[in-house]
C-alpha cells in the first residue's frame, strides 16, 4: 500500500471547522503532557482553563471583553497574509492606536461629542500609519516584511515606554502610566454592571465587513489574488505595489483600533504592560481561522478564554500561566499542518496482486 | 566633544564590542547555514530564548557551564528540526511556520523556567564564565586586552568564521548545501539528498542559536530573564543580508552591529547626550532596517530561498 | 529472456498516476553505441519511463536489468552509480557557481575537501575524447544556451555515464546548435555509450538515430530497428495513430495598421535585451516570431502587454502614440495576451476557475459597480465560457490548478477572446499540449484571423509558424533580424537567421 497526496478541487465547507478543532483537540492533548509534568491533574487543570470564562455570565461578558483585542489583530494578520504580505507587525500598530487614543482623549479643548469617534479614527490611522512603513520598504527597497515588521515592533514599543518615562509620566504616583483620559473620551458601557464597551461590539462588527470586503468588493478580489499569484495580477494589471499598500492601511487600521478599545473602553490610560503580545496572539487566531474573518472571531474568543483561564488553572493547579503561550505556539504549529489537508487529501494507493 | 571621543573609545570599549558581537557571531553564522541551504529560519528569537532558557538551568543545577552550553545546543538543533519537519518534509510556508516555532519556544521557555525555579523573589544566577587570557598575546599593548583577553566562548565565535567559510566553500558538502539552496533539482539530479542537506543546514543553525542564547546568559548577564533575547534574533536574520550570505561579511556585519551597541550603552551611561535611554535602545532596531533599505534591493539571496522543493513536480 | 549483451533492458514496466495510466508493460532495450529515439507526443508516457530510469518514480511493476543483471533504482543516486545520467530539458545548473562547481555536485571530495586539480584535469579528458570543451572557471551564467547543455553532458560524462538520456535536448538550440549536439552524440555513441534521444521532432529522430522507440498513450506503439527504413511521415502515423493534417487556412483581408512598434529599446538598470525593434501588424494577419529563447521574444511580449516599460522608441495602437504603457491600459486598448507561462504568469491555480477567468475584467462594469463585485454575473460568465470552450471542469468554483494543460491553456484563450481583441499576442500557446489540444487553439487564432484581429505568435516550433503565420520575423539578440513573408520563406532561411546570420550572408 502506499501514500500519495493529490490535489484537491475544492475544499468542503466542513473543513473550516474540522480542521481548526482538530488542531485545537491535537494541541490540548500534546499540552496535556506538560500539564501532567507540572504534577497536576490534566482534567482539573484543564476545566479550570476553560470552565472559569462561562462559568457566570460575568465571566462570560469579560470573555468578549478579552476577545475584542484579539478579534481585532486576527483581523489585521488575516487581511494582511491573504496579501501575504507578511503584517507581524500588528503588536506595534496596536501601540501605535492605542496611544493615538490616549492621546486625542485628553486633549481638553475638543468637543465632548467627538472624543469617542475621534479617538476611533486617530487609533486607526496611527495603526495604518505604523503598517505603511514596511509596505512601503518592501515594496520600494524590497526589505523582507516579517523582519521589519517585528524590529518596528521593539522601535514603537520604546516609543511608547520613552513617553511613559518622560512627557506621559504620571506626575501625582511616578509610575509609567499615561495620564487618564477625559471622562467624556471613556467608550459607553453597553450592558450594566459589566466592562462590554463599544470596543468589543465594533469588533463584533468588524469581522462581518471584513468578510464581506474581502468576498464581495474588487479591492478584497485584488488582495486574494496578489497573495496567491502576484505576476498572474500584474499581467492582468492589477498593480502589487499598490495592492500591498492598501492592505497594509486595512490591516493597520484594524490591529490600531485595537489599541483604541483597550484604551478607551478598559484601562483609560496607556501603561507599558497594556497589550501582552495580543499583536502575536493575532497570528494564531488568523491561521487558526484559515484568514477567514468569521472564523476569526471564534478563534479569538477560544484564545481569550486560555488566556484569561490560565491565570484560574496556574491558581489553583500550580501550573505555570505560560502554558497558555505553550498552547499558541502548538496551536499555531498543529494549525499549519492541518492546512496541508486543504490543498491536498491523501489517497491510497493498493497495488494489485 | 573630545572629552565625549576620550570618555569612549577606550579599551574597554572595544573589549565590549567584541565581546557584544559574540552571540550575533553565533546566531548570524547559524542563520547563514539554514539560509545557504534555502530555509529562512524564522525561529531564530525563540530557539535563542529556548537555548538560553536550556542552558541556564542546566549550569544552573550541574554547576557546570560547558554542560549548559551543550544543552542550549541540543535543544536549538530539536528545535531546528521541528522546523525542518513544517518547512522541509511537509513543505509549509517557512514564515509562517518560523514564527511558530519562535512562539513555540519562547512559550516551552516561560514555562519550564516557572516550573523549575517557580516566582522567586531574587533572580536565581549562576557564575558566569570569566575571560581566559591568551599567554603571550594578552601582553600585547592595546590589542591584548581587546582581543585576547575574552571568554571561551568568544574565541570559539571567532572560530566558527572561518570554519564555516572553510566549510561552506571548500567542501563537496558545502557545496551540495549551497546547490540545494540554488538550485535543489540540481543537486537532486546529483544524487544529493535535498531533504538531508536543508535538515543539516537547519540543525546546524539551531546549534548555533542555542549557544548564541546561552552566551548571553553565562557571559553577558548571570540570570536568565524574560527579556534576554528581547529582538537579538531578528537582528541576526537582517544581518545574514547585511552580509550578502557570505560568512566573513555576516561577521563583519555582527562586529559592525555590536559597535553600535557598544557605543548606544556608553552613550547612555555617560550622561553626555541627554535623551530619553529608550532612545538608544530603540538605536540598533532603526539602524538595522536603515541597514536593510540600503542593501536589500541589491541582495542576492539564495536563489530557492523560501521554496519547498517537491520531488514529483514537474 | 534477457540478453546479457544489452546495456539496458526494461521489461514490462507499468506505472499509473491515480487513474491515469501513465506507463503500460513498455519494454525498452539499448546496446552500447546505441542512439535510441524515444518518440512520442506530451503525455505518451516518454518522460515518466526515463523518470524511472533515473529514479524519480519507482515503477509499480517491471523488472529493470544492466548488462544482464537484475537492479533496483530507488533514487537518483542509485541511477547514476549504476552509470545512468541524465540531461533534463529544463537544465539542472547553478548559474552562480562555476563550470567546475558544478561538475563536483554531489562528488565525493578529496580527503574531505573539494577536488577542484582533479575536475579540472576530468574536464580536459572528456574534452580530449569527445570534443566537448568548455572554460572550467566561467560561471553558468556567463554560459551560451548551447555550452550550458554541453556542460550538462559533461556532467553525466564526469559521473562515469554508460547511459546518457536526453529529454528533449534540442527545443533551446539553434539548428546549428542542433547540428553541433548531434555530432558529439555520435562521438559518444562510437565511444560506447547507450544514449536515448527523447523528442517529438520527426527529422531530428530521424536524423540522429539508429533505431527507434515510439510510444502512444502509455504504451510501445512500435519499435523501429534500422531509423533509415523509415520516412517522418511514417513515424507521424506510428506517433499519433494519424498523419498530421494542418488546418486549413482561408485567405483573409488586410485591415489597418493596428499596432506598430518602431526603434523600441528597453535597458536602464536592467541588462538590455530589446535593442531597436521595429515591429507592425495588421488586422487580419497573423505575425509569426521565431527565435531561440531568450533573444528578447518574451521581453518583446511584455513591452506589448505593458508589462515591462521601453527606454527608447515608440509604440502606437491604431495611429495613436502610446506614451506611457500599462497592462490595464493596453487591455483597454483591446490588446490580449496569452502568456508564455500560463502557471505562472497567467492563472491563479489555487483559486477557483472563476477568478482566473475575470482576472483581467474585473473592472469591467459586468463584473463589478463602484468597487463591488456581482458574484452571479462572473459565475454565469465563466460557466458560459466553460461551455463555449468546451472546458473539462465540473464549475466555475472549482480550484484552477486541478485542470489539465490543455484546458488551462482553453481557459486562457477563452478569457482573452470573450471581449474580442483587435490584438493577441501569443506566446507559446501550444507547448505542452496534445495535438487535439494543439489544433483547438489553432483553429481558434485562425478563426480570430478571419474576424479581422491582429495575431501576433511567438512560438520556437518552426512547424507551428509555418502553418498559421502569413508573415514571420526572426529575432536574434534583441533585434529583428529578418522578415519574410510565409511563401517566399523556408525553414533553412529561418534556421540561418535564428543562428544569427544576416540577410544576403
Amino acid at each position: 500500500m502506499a501514500f500519495r497526496l493529490e490535489l484537491r478541487e475544492k475544499t468542503p465547507i466542513w473543513f473550516n471547522i474540522v480542521l481548526p478543532l482538530s488542531a485545537v483537540m491535537a494541541t490540548l492533548l500534546l499540552c496535556s503532557g506538560l500539564v501532567a509534568l507540572a504534577g497536576a491533574n490534566v482534567f482539573h487543570a484543564y476545566s479550570e482553563l476553560f470552565l472559569s470564562a462561562v462559568s457566570s455570565r460575568f465571566n462570560l461578558v469579560e470573555t468578549f471583553v478579552k476577545a475584542a483585542p484579539l478579534i481585532f489583530t486576527g483581523l489585521a494578520v488575516a487581511v494582511a497574509f491573504r496579501a501575504k504580505f507578511w503584517n507581524i507587525g500588528a503588536e506595534g500598530q496596536l501601540l501605535a492606536g492605542a496611544m493615538a487614543a490616549a492621546y486625542i482623549g485628553g486633549i481638553e479643548s475638543l468637543p465632548s461629542f467627538s472624543l469617542v469617534p475621534l479617538m476611533i479614527i486617530a487609533s486607526a490611522l496611527a495603526g495604518a500609519g505604523w503598517a505603511m512603513l514596511p509596505a512601503i520598504l518592501r515594496t520600494r527597497f524590497k526589505v523582507d516584511d516579517v523582519v521589519t515588521t517585528l524590529l518596528l515592533n521593539f522601535v514603537m514599543f520604546y516609543v511608547m515606554t520613552a513617553l511613559l518615562d518622560g512627557p506621559w509620566k504620571d506626575p501625582l504616583s511616578g509610575y509609567p502610566d499615561s495620564p487618564d483620559i477625559r471622562m467624556d473620551a471613556e467608550f459607553p458601557i453597553l450592558l450594566h454592571a459589566t466592562r462590554l464597551h463599544l470596543g468589543v461590539l465594533l469588533s463584533l462588527l468588524a469581522a462581518p465587513m471584513v468578510w464581506w470586503f474581502i468576498r464581495r468588493t474588487t479591492l478584497g478580489f485584488s488582495i486574494s489574488v496578489v497573495g496567491e499569484n502576484p505576476s498572474a495580477s500584474a499581467y492582468a494589471g492589477i498593480s502589487i505595489t499598490r495592492i500591498l499598500i492598501y492592505t497594509a492601511l486595512i490591516s493597520g487600521s484594524l490591529a490600531g483600533l485595537a489599541g483604541a478599545g483597550e484604551v478607551g473602553g478598559l484601562h483609560f490610560q496607556v501603561m507599558s504592560g497594556i497589550s501582552p503580545g495580543y499583536g502575536y496572539t493575532g497570528i494564531v487566531i488568523a491561521m487558526l481561522a484559515r484568514l477567514n474573518p468569521i472564523g476569526v472571531v471564534l478563534a479569538a474568543l477560544f484564545f481569550a478564554v486560555v488566556v484569561t483561564g490560565a491565570e484560574a488553572m496556574s491558581r489553583a493547579t500550580g501550573v505555570p500561566v505560560y502554558l497558555a503561550d505553550v498552547i499558541q505556539g502548538t496551536a499555531l504549529v498543529t494549525m499549519l499542518i492541518a492546512q496541508l489537508f486543504t490543498t491536498y487529501r491523501i489517497r491510497t494507493l493498493t497495488t494489485q496482486g | 566633544m573630545e572629552e565625549i571621543i576620550s570618555q569612549i573609545f577606550q579599551v574597554g570599549f572595544f573589549a565590549a564590542i567584541i565581546r557584544i558581537a559574540t552571540p550575533f557571531v553565533f546566531a548570524t553564522i547559524g542563520e547563514l547555514f539554514a539560509e545557504r541551504s534555502g530555509v529562512l529560519n524564522l525561529g531564530i528569537e525563540g530557539i535563542m530564548m529556548f537555548g538560553a532558557m536550556t542552558g541556564f538551568s542546566t549550569a544552573y543545577f550541574t554547576s557546570s557551564l560547558w554542560l549548559g552550553i551543550l544543552a542550549a545546543m541540543l535543544t536549538g538543533m530539536l528545535m531546528a528540526a521541528l522546523m525542518g519537519f513544517l518547512t522541509v518534509s511537509l513543505g509549509l510556508s517557512q514564515h509562517v511556520s518560523g514564527i511558530g516555532i519562535t512562539m513555540l519556544s519562547t512559550g516551552f521557555a516561560f514555562f519550564f523556567y516557572r516550573l523549575i525555579f517557580g516566582q522567586p523573589s531574587t533572580l536565581p544566577n549562576i557564575k558566569a564564565f570569566t575571560p581566559v587570557g591568551i599567554p603571550v598575546l594578552k601582553d600585547i599593548p592595546w590589542i591584548g586586552p581587546v582581543l585576547f583577553e575574552q571568554t571561551t566562548l568568544t574565541y570559539l565565535a571567532f572560530a566558527v568564521v572561518p570554519l564555516a567559510a572553510f566549510l561552506l566553500y571548500k567542501t563537496p558538502w558545502g557545496l551540495n548545501l549551497r546547490t540545494v539552496g540554488e538550485n535543489p533539482h540540481a543537486a537532486d539530479s546529483a544524487g544529493v539528498s535535498v531533504s538531508a542537506m536543508r535538515y543539516q543546514g537547519l540543525i546546524i543553525s539551531g546549534a548555533l542559536m542555542g549557544i548564541a542564547g546561552a552566551f548571553l546568559v553565562m557571559v553577558q548577564f548571570n540570570a536568565f530573564t524574560f527579556g534576554v533575547i528581547s529582538g537579538r534574533g531578528w537582528i541576526c536574520i537582517a544581518l545574514v543580508v547585511f552580509g550578502q550570505w557570505g560568512p566573513w561579511k555576516s561577521a563583519a556585519g555582527a562586529l559592525l552591529f555590536a559597535m553600535i551597541d557598544a557605543l548606544q550603552l556608553r552613550l547612555q551611561a555617560s550622561s553626555i547626550i541627554d535623551l530619553p535611554y529608550q532612545v538608544f535602545l530603540m538605536m540598533p532596531f532603526v539602524l538595522t532596517i536603515v541597514t536593510m533599505m540600503l542593501v536589500s534591493r541589491n541582495a542576492r539571496a539564495p536563489s530557492a530561498l523560501l521554496i519547498p522543493f517537491r520531488k514529483e513536480e514537474r | 529472456m534477457s540478453n546479457p549483451d544489452y546495456l539496458l533492458s526494461m521489461q514490462g514496466i507499468c506505472k499509473s498516476f491515480g487513474a491515469i495510466q501513465a506507463n503500460n508493460n513498455v519494454d525498452l532495450n539499448l546496446s552500447e553505441g546505441d542512439i535510441l529515439g524515444l518518440l512520442g507526443e506530451n503525455g505518451a508516457g516518454k518522460t515518466t519511463l526515463m523518470n524511472i530510469l533515473f529514479g524519480t518514480y519507482q515503477a509499480d511493476e517491471g523488472k529493470i536489468m544492466i548488462q544482464g543483471r537484475q537492479i533496483t533504482i530507488h533514487s537518483t543516486a542509485d541511477a547514476l552509480g549504476f552509470g545512468i545520467g541524465m540531461v533534463h530539458q529544463h537544465f539542472h545548473l547553478v548559474h552562480r557557481h562555476t563550470v567546475l562547481e558544478n561538475l563536483l555536485v554531489g562528488e565525493p571530495g578529496r580527503m574531505g575537501r573539494l577536488d577542484f586539480s582533479g575536475a579540472r584535469r576530468r574536464l580536459l579528458e572528456i574534452g580530449e575524447q569527445f570534443g566537448l570543451t568548455l572554460n572550467p572557471d566561467a560561471r553558468v551564467s556567463e554560459l551560451t544556451i548551447g555550452e550550458q547543455q554541453r556542460l550538462e553532458i559533461i556532467k553525466a560524462l564526469f559521473g562515469d555515464s554508460k547511459i546518457l538520456i536526453l529529454d528533449e535536448p534540442t527545443a533551446v538550440l539553434t539548428p546549428n546548435e542542433s547540428t553541433g549536439l548531434f555530432e558529439a552524440l555520435r562521438a559518444l555513441a562510437e565511444g560506447g555509450l547507450g544514449i536515448i534521444f527523447i523528442s517529438h521532432k520527426l527529422h531530428e529522430v530521424r536524423n540522429v538515430t539508429n533505431r527507434v522507440l515510439v510510444m502512444r498513450a502509455g504504451s510501445v506503439s512500435a519499435l523501429v530497428e534500422d531509423t533509415k527504413e523509415v520516412t517522418e511521415s511514417d513515424l507521424a502515423r506510428l506517433m499519433c495513430g494519424h498523419e498530421l493534417n494542418p488546418p486549413k487556412k482561408n485567405t483573409s483581408k488586410l485591415g489597418d495598421t493596428f499596432l506598430s512598434l518602431s526603434a523600441i529599446k528597453t535597458g536602464g538598470s536592467t541588462p538590455q535585451k530589446l535593442k531597436g525593434i521595429n515591429l507592425s501588424v495588421q488586422g487580419g494577419e497573423i505575425l509569426g516570431i521565431a527565435g531561440v529563447s531568450g533573444n528578447g521574444q518574451k521581453e518583446l511580449a511584455d513591452v506589448i502587454a505593458g508589462v515591462l516599460s521601453h527606454t527608447e522608441g515608440t509604440i502606437e495602437v491604431k495611429g495613436e502614440i502610446i506614451s506611457k504603457a500599462s497592462p490595464r491600459l493596453m487591455q483597454k486598448l483591446k490588446i490580449g495576451r496569452i502568456p508564455e507561462d500560463r502557471m505562472t504568469t497567467g492563472l491563479v491555480t489555487s483559486l477557483p476557475l472563476y477568478v482566473s477567468m475575470v482576472l483581467p475584467w474585473i473592472r469591467r462594469s459586468i463584473f463589478s459597480r463602484f468597487g463591488i463585485l456581482r458574484k452571479n454575473e462572473i459565475l454565469s460568465f465563466t460557466s458560459k465560457m466553460i461551455k463555449r470552450f468546451t472546458i473539462q471542469a465540473t464549475g466555475p468554483e472549482v480550484k484552477t490548478g486541478t485542470l489539465s494543460g490543455g484546458n488551462l491553456q482553453k481557459v486562457l484563450l477563452a478569457r482573452e477572446l470573450a471581449f474580442e481583441p483587435e490584438v493577441l499576442l501569443a506566446s507559446q500557446p501550444t507547448r505542452g499540449l496534445d495535438v487535439a489540444a494543439a489544433e483547438f487553439v489553432h483553429r481558434q487564432f485562425l478563426s480570430l484571423r478571419e474576424k479581422g484581429a491582429a495575431i501576433i505568435l511567438i512560438s520556437e516550433d518552426l512547424e507551428e509558424l509555418f502553418a498559421l503565420s502569413d508573415r514571420i520575423v526572426v529575432m536574434y539578440e534583441g533585434r529583428i533580424a529578418g522578415e519574410t513573408k510565409i511563401n517566399d520563406a523556408s525553414v533553412e532561411d529561418i534556421g540561418l537567421l535564428m543562428a544569427g546570420a544576416t540577410f544576403g550572408a
